[in-house]
């Protein structure tokens, strides 16, 4: 394990404004926004507050960056990768300042802003990078005496509406393919945390992408979010958040120009250990699948099936290992727990861990709030959950594990897929008939055997159901920033 | 506007590394001996350089296997940290771009400008592609009949052996490396006898890199007493080769002779340009002349009969002759020289030898025809009108400056006199008429046909030959396929699902 580098305690804030061209500007509005410490529940700084009008210049921008004879459009796609590879090499070069900068912002431990996300993020740039001059068409043995190929243009303008989670890695998971691809792009990052993105604009100026490629316009998600899902000039919306959210979005394409959606929303993912895996990994592993960034994981293991035989000691594993944390806030190098991302949140999940106690499930650990300043929730865990228990059924986006007990595979099976959510899904067996009919059956975008969200991102990451639509990472994500055209040349005979 | 960039001329680059290199160590031959590389401009020698014979080869190949092994750093590394590694190949190229262009031209004899732009940051781009592609070589799942779950894995070949030509040293080196390391294999490169310096220079790179010892392995020797030990080497898993249809014939009959090694070829070409009289004229002239005459016409796919439409064809050649008398011919290192000298005087001699054939078969000497000066492999550049299919100069390839011109008139014809040949490497057309393009385009048999254009190489496009111009192709995403081996993994399920 490579030495941690120091923080940067009191990171200096250098970008507060809307990126629009390439250039600092202020909202039309002259309004601003705080954005808030979650450690200390105290303002960092005001920060321009998108709304439509400035969406509207941004689209405008990113619009005029993809005409047809722009530098952007006209650009080998081998250089567009040099482009993305360059932001790369700037981030990881601004490495230990983002990753306190985030710190700062969003509250996670640096071990995890610094390991995590900016490596992360880094390597998501690169990855895509590498793809930009390999986004190929096909040609095609068409009937009659044609010649048919088709070509993967870029969609357009894309609008990426980001959430708070892990900024960084966020922004590389949306720009990543969407540049590779030759879109332009406008990106509202989350109102909780704006800064990250801010800076990694300045960086793609100091790359060298064209002005208008790249935009970014903090604010809030009923105006600013709303706008771009509503403009009738923005070809696809991508957007990570809520699925209550993710609705809104959908209907407003429907009602405003059919553009393309593409959708990763929540979940509530089971993780199902039977009773032959590996008791140690297990728990291990279904901690870090729930407590992992303080719960705040689309993706989070957040039902943890356990097998009848071996539930009592799963539970009692898990509780001993829950109570092993060091609460505190991120700049302190000692802890691995940080707060949660904001008050509503914070609300949100100590109203599900009232619910929990009263509708009845066992409390094994924590179920408060820690210390009184700053978002911060005692790691949390129930056991004896019942499958209608709101803390079964909500996601709660917080550090609450759930432990529920299950006889059968066919049984564990059946109550893993009866929720509309479908995001992820986790197996621990050494059986190999058990894993391989658990990741057939299950109705999830991923399923993990004998691990839990390794960040593979050349793997693609997305939900069934009321998770999303469309994959992210992977060749796949390409799909999401390609408008196929299929152009038919008539040939004076079949050759 | 400003002139493009050109580094430096320096003529007497200092030579660094002259051994094999093998183990990420620069190591002297096990039979002591020594070869010369000359410069062809001077016909002088330029250093002495370490010659590896057949236990050299076994000493690499043992290195190349071992850091095969399942289970090495090498094998264990993240397909995308193999990425990282190539990426940081490329870095290092460039940071050195400006003595790689003028050990090439020491080496070579091509002309500067293009050893640098054509040798030095082609490669560059080359290297960063292939670095690219690493961590997105997949595989499949298929819905197979039965209770199954099946897959297939993509996995390296393993220990490949390669073997390179002269003509751009630099290009081969990579064209080979590159698409091997990306999908995880380990190398033993045999750079040709006349140009070995770049490719020792390329592998102290790739150890200054970060590639693990035995990853790539580079012996400088020569055909019959190296390379011939790698092709029938019984444990090389591949070999890949670039040069004569000559050669790549023995080397694949030693590839059956020996462990079935997998093969891929890319040989000689004598590739028609066909010119339509309704293509921009002066445009056609231009890419025709620089299709031929490019490299000193040491290019495999050179446009080497350039079949021009009768309507047009007396004022074709007149240009041509008087584009080719343009043609500026001396020292590589003078920036005004478009011409450099052939590489060696084996090549000199041949080249010399089929113009006398062209002459004595009656074919139309418009200019050119013998030596340029009197030091060095210099030829003059010669144009040849007025020739017959089956003279000796429309049939063999020449690989020097020699354009032969030949008339044609009509499309049906001039398909089927372009397709009469044993080669299929490459073949051009000029024309407006998008009939006519397609046409040409989906009738020749060669693995890379131009519109419009001439030798329009890039390191997304696949490259390589129809019949006996070569098998397999490099370049683009399909250079993968031959460093690949698929396995199938079927697995039983409980139940169909």
């Amino acid at each position: 394990m490579s030495d941690l580098p120091e923080p940067v305690r009191n990171p200096e804030i250098k970008y507060t404004q809307i990126f629009i061209n390439n250039e600092w500007h202020n909202s039309v509005s002259g309004k601003t926004f705080p954005t808030i410490n979650p450690a200390t529940e105290e303002k960092i700084a005001d920060v321009q507050e998108g709304d439509k009008a400035d969406v509207d210049k941004a689209v405008a921008a990113a619009r005029a960056a993809f005409k047809l004879g722009s530098p952007w459009r006209t650009m080998d796609a081998s250089q567009r990768g040099r482009l993305m590879h360059k932001l790369a090499d700037l981030v990881e070069r601004d490495s230990v300042y983002l990753a306190s900068l985030e710190v700062l912002d969003n509250g996670k431990p640096f071990v995890d802003a610094y390991e995590g996300d900016l490596g992360e993020i880094v390597n998501v740039l690169r990855y895509y990078a590498g793809w930009s001059d390999k986004v190929c068409g096909k040609t095609i043995p068409v009937d009659g005496p044609m010649f048919s190929y088709t070509r993967h243009e870029p969609v357009g303008v894309c609008g990426q509406i980001i959430p708070w989670n892990y900024p960084l890695p966020m922004m590389a998971w949306k720009i990543g393919p969407a540049l590779a691809c030759g879109n332009t792009v406008i990106l509202k990052p989350a109102e909780q945390t704006p800064l990250t993105a801010l800076h990694v604009a300045a960086l793609v100026v100091e790359a060298g992408f064209p002005p208008g490629v790249m935009n970014v316009v903090p604010g809030y998600g009923p105006t600013a979010g709303a706008a771009i899902a509503e403009h009738m000039d923005v070809d696809k919306v991508a957007f990570t958040g809520s699925t209550e959210v993710g609705r809104i979005i959908q209907q407003a394409a429907g009602k405003s120009n059919l553009k393309r959606v593409s959708l990763e929303l929540g979940g509530k993912s089971p993780l199902i250990v039977f009773a032959d895996s590996d008791l140690d990994d297990a728990v291990e592993t279904a901690h870090g699948a729930l407590f992992g960034n303080m719960g705040q994981c689309c993706c989070a293991g957040s039902r943890t099936f356990v097998e009848e035989t071996i539930y009592d000691e799963f539970v009692k594993r898990s509780v001993a290992r829950a109570n092993s944390h060091t609460v505190g806030q991120g700049f302190d190098l000692k802890v691995d727990h940080g707060p949660q991302v904001d008050k509503e949140q914070f609300d949100k999940i100590l109203a599900l861990i009232e619910k929990g106690k009263e509708e009845g499930a066992q409390l094994g650990c924590g179920g408060s709030r820690h210390g009184d300043k700053g978002y911060f929730v005692q790691p949390t865990v129930f056991y004896d959950v019942q499958d209608h228990m709101k803390i079964a059924t909500d996601e709660i986006f917080g550090p609450v594990q759930s432990i529920i007990k299950f006889k059968s595979i066919e049984e564990a099976i059946d109550r893993a897929n009866n929720t509309t959510y479908g995001l992820a899904a986790g197996v621990f067996t050494k059986d190999i008939d058990k894993a391989l009919t658990i990741a057939n059956s299950v109705q999830a975008g991923s399923v993990w055997v004998n691990c839990y969200d390794p960040g593979t991102l050349q793997a693609p990451f997305g939900g069934f159901k009321m998770s999303g639509h469309g994959r992210e990472l992977g060749e796949y994500a390409l799909h999401e920033y390609t408008e196929v055209k299929t152009v038919t040349i008539k040939l004076p005979q079949k050759c | 506007m400003a002139a493009p960039y050109l580094p430096t001329p320096n003529p007497n680059p200092e030579i660094k590394y002259t051994q094999l290199f093998i183990n990420n160590e620069f190591v002297n031959s096990e039979s002591g001996k020594t070869f010369p590389t000359i410069n062809p401009a001077t016909g002088e020698k330029i250093c002495d350089v370490q010659e590896a014979e057949k236990a050299d080869v076994d000493k690499a190949v043992a290195a190349a296997r071992a850091a095969f092994k399942l289970g090495t750093p090498w094998r264990n590394l993240d397909a995308s940290q193999r990425g990282r590694l190539l990426y940081k190949l490329a870095d290092l190229m460039e940071r050195d771009k400006d003595y790689l262009a003028n050990l090439e031209t020491l080496d070579n004899g091509k002309p500067l400008f293009e050893s640098y732009y054509v040798d030095v940051l082609e490669p560059i781009k080359i290297v960063r592609y292939f670095a690219g592609w690493c961590d997105k070589i997949t595989g499949k799942t298929i819905p197979v009949d039965g209770p199954y779950f099946t897959y297939t894995r993509h996995e390296p070949v393993g220990v490949c052996g390669q073997i390179i030509p002269w003509n751009f040293p630099i290009n081969m080196v990579v064209w080979k490396l590159g698409p091997a390391l990306a999908c995880g294999n380990t190398c033993v490169l045999k750079p040709a006898e006349q140009t070995p310096l770049t490719a020792l220079y390329l592998a102290a790179l790739v150890k200054e890199a970060g590639f693990p010892p035995g990853v790539v392995n580079v012996l400088p020797g020569y055909g019959p007493s190296c390379g011939a030990h790698i092709v029938e080497h019984l444990d090389v898993d591949k070999v890949a080769f670039t040069g004569s249809t000559e050669v790549g014939k023995i080397i694949q009959a030693a590839a059956g002779g020996s462990n079935l090694k997998r093969v891929s070829l890319e040989l000689g070409g004598k590739s028609p340009n066909i010119i339509f009289a309704d293509a921009d004229m002066d445009h056609a002239v231009e890419q025709a002349h620089q299709a031929l005459f490019f490299n000193m016409g040491q290019c495999c796919c050179a446009g080497s009969r350039t079949f021009v439409e009768e309507s047009v064809y007396d004022e074709f050649v007149k240009r041509s002759v008087e584009r080719a008398k343009k043609r500026t011919v001396g020292s590589p290192f003078d920036p005004k020289n478009e011409q450099g000298p052939q590489i060696d005087d084996e090549q000199f001699q041949k080249i010399l030898g089929l113009i006398e054939s062209g002459k004595t078969q009656g074919a139309k000497l418009n200019c050119g025809g013998a030596r340029h000066g009197d030091k060095g492999f210099f030829i003059e550049p010669t144009v040849f009108s007025d020739v017959g299919d089956d003279m000796t100069i429309a049939k063999e390839e020449i690989f020097g400056p020699v354009m032969s011109i030949f008339k044609f008139k009509n499309i049906e014809e001039v398909i089927e006199r372009a397709n009469n040949t044993t080669y299929g490497l490459a073949a051009a057309v000029f024309t407006k008429d998008i009939n006519k393009a397609l046409t040409i385009a989906n009738s020749v048999k060669a693995g890379t046909v131009w519109v419009n254009c001439y030798n329009a190489i890039t390191p997304q496009t696949p490259f390589g030959g129809f019949k006996q111009s070569g098998n397999g192709r490099e370049l683009g995403e399909y250079a993968l396929e031959e460093y690949c081996e698929v396995k199938t993994v079927t697995v039983k399920l409980p139940g169909k699902m």
